[in-house]
């Protein structure tokens, strides 16, 4: 039997009992949302809408609308790219890799960070997708045959190893996710009244019965899954940052970019969950499941995390006056002091030294602090994508076509469209789909429950 | 049950330790040119050995810092094994004084000839030239010899600085290993939780020192080998190689030690977690591998690219054949939850991808110090065998001074309660 640490600190606080849990989860998707949810929707749908428009503008018009030019060849459009794969990391990592270290204050996020985590990779993808210009050949992507059309995918691009890194990712983390949701549907299935959503719930779920032969298979798929997806969360970012360091470009090829993306990635997409969990936990009086115990751990992921991202930077730093090579010694004297010092400054500031103050532990037990750190960390990590892209193209080998990039309302419009229909999709999820793994958070509640806990020490 | 070095043991080391000391005296003058051959294989082993007392530390500090508790049972053993840091650090003092003293050439940084632009003409032809960089100088000519990349390296790798840095990495290094253990022993005394949870302070100091320090060592130590070469990633490349060393070690000593009706409380579940750490850097490890060869082969640029050059081209076999062992064998055998438990596998496992990686370590330091003219015969295993007598001896001697598993930590309950 297991048997837990007295000096370990309760997961789920107050006097909880098997159906109090059911009952908070289902509070928000049996009742009514309150004016709140419907307030954040609306301007979250705003944005969507805006940038929907943009992107039909660009489709119509095409890239040009964009403000890249000869030298800038890529800049928004792959910064943005980036940065929402790297959100779309901490789901699987916290599904995933922290189920394979078993845990257990992950069951109280780990579902509303997949959610996250599908719709930031959905995110990610709209962007090589309309960088295309004629969204509608997309599927020349794909491996097709010769016969099909005239052209066969190049197998030696990153880019198209990106396709099937994303795809599968994707695939893996939804079905990872979908896995988890359904004794959770079923549950919600036998508790509606209404017709309707008893019949939509019951579809959902797949006609779960909850013996022990399903639970046993749920478990062991889970695992499997478990060690399916703990490999793409270190290959998609691998091999994103792929998409620069196989190059020959100062500034973009080195070495370390695969398992610091990877890093990097963790980093952003902790500090995405904590800024979604914290208005969450909030709104939807999860306050005893997600708790100030979890965010602290969150946070310690953040410092790590930002302490690696930290070694990297300084590792090439150091290592492009090391190698002698006067290119790549260059690319980072323009990035720390040429005309956009201010990106370079900017990520070094959010990204390496603010999170340093969450060795405190009083900073990083608060709540307040801990929000406004991950918004600071969200920043800092789209600057790092954009001085990795930007400041390494816009002086090249050839000082004739050195130039800046500027961006039009175009490349700000589809940007805070992807950030609007991003929150759509996860107001949506909040409010029809049990935010919590309700029936995960069930086992731990006689080892981890406060009110368990302390009758245990009382024994 | 308290762990006894039996004189059957101590003989044993005993005999690898001279065997070792036999290789190392025959090994030498066969090798007249600066004994190149002889200093590489004293840094190949010197690094091995130390490296899986460093990552075994690294280790035990993130199961501090983590607060996990699965491993309690085992944290005498990494303790045990941490110890040997002291001896190791001595190997390695001994053969930076080597190269300091100009007795082999294994850092062409080290040799003033390639650092300076100018040579006094007169003493061109005696046995120490003397060299400048002032122009100026009465007697200066030009040095054919100077290597502008290296001398552009000098404000980095300098003698003075280089041991600095070394003393700091040792120095700072054995103090944890040395406050681990007395805290530890200390907990056996006293128990209570105030040394636990200042365990996990010190080793949050401990992990960001480390952090910075594990990849400047081994730029220091391996990678200005090859002086003109760099890559970013060599760092953590070479920490995953400890870390996994280490595992390695951990998985066969604790089987030894079982076998021998020792850590009873060591049960299944736990042998399953240390074989599944082991099976999981292995995959970080050929994670990293492949990371700087692709990028590296990929981009093909001839500042990089030469590093894998040399070692495609002289040690062709050795070099694939080590990344397809460390790789697929665990990923093969491992995978099962079965096999994880099974002694058979994970020792079997754990031996063969113990050679691999102290062949990994021999490719990073040969290429570029022997180059072309590498040999398997009986220096290098003698000198492995040697090594591997001193560490288990040093490793041994410290299992036997404190209890093979602690008391009173406030985790060991629970970890002896694991069942997965």
């Amino acid at each position: 039997m297991h048997q837990e640490s007295a000096i370990r600190e309760p997961l789920i606080l107050g006097d909880k009992s098997y159906s109090d849990i059911t009952n908070d989860v289902l509070k928000p998707i049996v009742g009514k949302a309150d004016r709140s949810w419907y307030i954040v929707f609306g301007l979250a749908s705003v944005m969507a809408l805006w940038g929907i428009g943009c992107i039909l503008y660009l489709l119509g018009t095409g890239i040009g609308t964009w403000g890249l030019n000869k030298t800038v060849g890529w800049a928004w459009d792959i910064t943005n790219f980036v940065w929402w794969v790297g959100i779309g990391h901490a789901g699987t990592l916290i599904s995933a890799v922290l189920l394979l270290f078993r845990q257990k204050w992950r069951m109280a996020i780990n579902r509303s960070a997949e959610a996250m985590t599908i719709f930031a990779v959905m995110m990610a993808a709209v962007w090589p997708g309309i960088h295309m210009g004629r969204i509608w050949l997309a599927y020349f992507v794909f491996p097709l045959p010769n016969q099909f059309g005239s052209l066969w995918v190049n197998f030696n691009s990153p880019l198209l190893w990106d396709v099937f890194a994303i795809s599968t990712y994707f695939s893996v983390s939804l079905v990872f996710w979908y896995i988890g949701l359904i004794p959770d549907f079923a549950t919600i299935r036998d508790k509606v009244t209404q017709v309707v959503p008893k019949k939509v719930y019951g579809l959902l779920a797949f006609g779960w019965t909850g013996n022990a032969k399903a639970w046993n298979r749920f478990e062991e798929v889970s695992l499997v899954l478990a060690g399916l997806a703990t490999p793409l969360v270190f290959s998609v970012h691998s091999i994103v940052s792929m998409d620069f360091a196989t190059s020959v470009i100062p500034g973009w090829h080195t070495t370390i970019f695969p398992p610091y993306f990877v890093a990097g990635a963790v980093f952003s997409g902790f500090a995405m969950v904590n800024t979604l969990l914290i208005i969450m936990r909030k709104v939807l009086n999860l306050e005893n499941y997600i708790h100030i115990k979890h965010i602290e751990y969150m946070n310690i992921v953040i410092i790590v995390t930002g302490s690696i991202v930290g070694v990297a930077y300084l590792t090439e730093l150091f290592v492009s006056w090391y190698s002698g090579v006067e290119y790549e010694s260059y690319a980072f004297i323009n990035r720390a002091t040429g005309p956009y010092w201010w990106a370079y400054w900017a990520m070094m500031t959010c990204n390496v030294i603010s999170p340093q103050v969450f060795w405190f532990k009083k900073l990083r037990t608060n709540i307040t602090f801990t929000f406004f750190m991950s918004i600071i960390v969200n920043i800092g990590m789209w600057f790092e994508r954009f001085v990795i892209i930007v400041t390494s193209l816009h002086r090249d080998y050839l000082p004739s076509s050195w130039t800046m990039f500027h961006p039009t309302f175009v490349d700000i419009g589809c940007f805070i469209g992807t950030i609007g229909i991003f929150f759509v999709l996860f107001l949506l999820f909040a409010r029809f789909f049990p935010v919590l793994a309700l029936n995960e958070l069930k086992s731990i509640l006689k080892s981890s429950g406060e009110a368990y806990k302390k009758q245990t020490l009382e024994h | 049950m308290d762990f006894i070095f039996t004189n059957k043991s101590k003989i044993t080391f005993a005999i690898f330790m001279a065997i070792g000391l036999i290789a190392l005296i025959v090994g030498m003058p066969h090798d007249a040119e600066s004994n190149t051959r002889f200093w590489a294989n004293i840094l190949v082993n010197g690094f091995f050995f130390f490296g899986i007392s460093l990552g075994t530390l690294f280790f035990l500090a993130l199961q501090y810092a983590t607060e996990a508790s699965y491993l309690t049972v085992l944290k005498r053993v990494f303790e045990g094994i941490s110890q040997y840091m002291w001896v190791g650090a001595i190997t390695l003092i001994i053969f930076f004084a080597a190269c300091s003293l100009h007795w082999n050439h294994i850092y062409h940084w080290m040799d003033p000839a390639a650092t300076h632009e100018f040579v006094i003409e007169g003493t061109i032809d005696s046995a120490h030239p003397e060299y400048t960089n002032d122009a100026t100088v009465e007697g200066a000519i030009e040095n054919h010899h100077y290597d502008s990349i290296i001398a552009g390296k000098t404000a980095y790798l300098n003698q003075g600085f280089f041991w600095l840095r070394t003393i700091a990495y040792l120095a700072v290094w054995l103090f944890f290993v040395n406050l681990f253990r007395k805290r530890s022993l200390k907990e056996d005394q006293e128990g209570g939780t105030k040394i636990h949870f200042k365990n996990m302070v010190y080793s949050a100091i401990f992990l960001v020192f480390f952090a910075y320090t594990s990849s400047t060592a081994s730029w220091d130590w391996l990678m200005s080998i090859d002086t003109h070469w760099f890559s970013t990633l060599f760092g953590w490349y070479v920490f995953s190689g400890i870390w996994v060393s280490a595992m390695i070690t951990i998985v066969l000593l604790t089987l030894y030690l079982k076998s021998k009706g020792y850590l009873e409380v060591v049960n299944k579940s736990h042998m399953h977690d240390i074989t599944k750490w082991m099976f999981a850097i292995s995959f970080l490890w050929s994670y990293l591998w492949f990371s700087q060869f692709m990028l590296i082969w990929y981009s093909n640029i001839p500042e990089e690219v030469t590093y894998y050059m040399t070692r495609i081209e002289h040690y062709r076999g050795l070099f694939f054949g080590v990344f397809a062992v460390n790789f697929i064998m665990p990923m093969v055998i491992l995978m099962s939850r079965d096999s994880k438990r099974s002694i058979g596998y994970a020792l079997v496992v754990g031996i063969v991808i113990f050679i691999g990686h102290w062949l990994d370590v021999f490719l990073m330091v040969m290429p570029g110090t022997v180059g072309s003219h590498w040999h398997f015969g009986f220096l290098e295993i003698g000198t492995f065998i040697g090594f591997l007598g001193l560490f288990l001896f040093t490793v041994f001697r410290s299992l036997a001074k404190a209890p093979l598993v602690v008391k009173n930590h406030p985790f060991l309950d629970e970890s002896k309660h694991l069942h997965i």
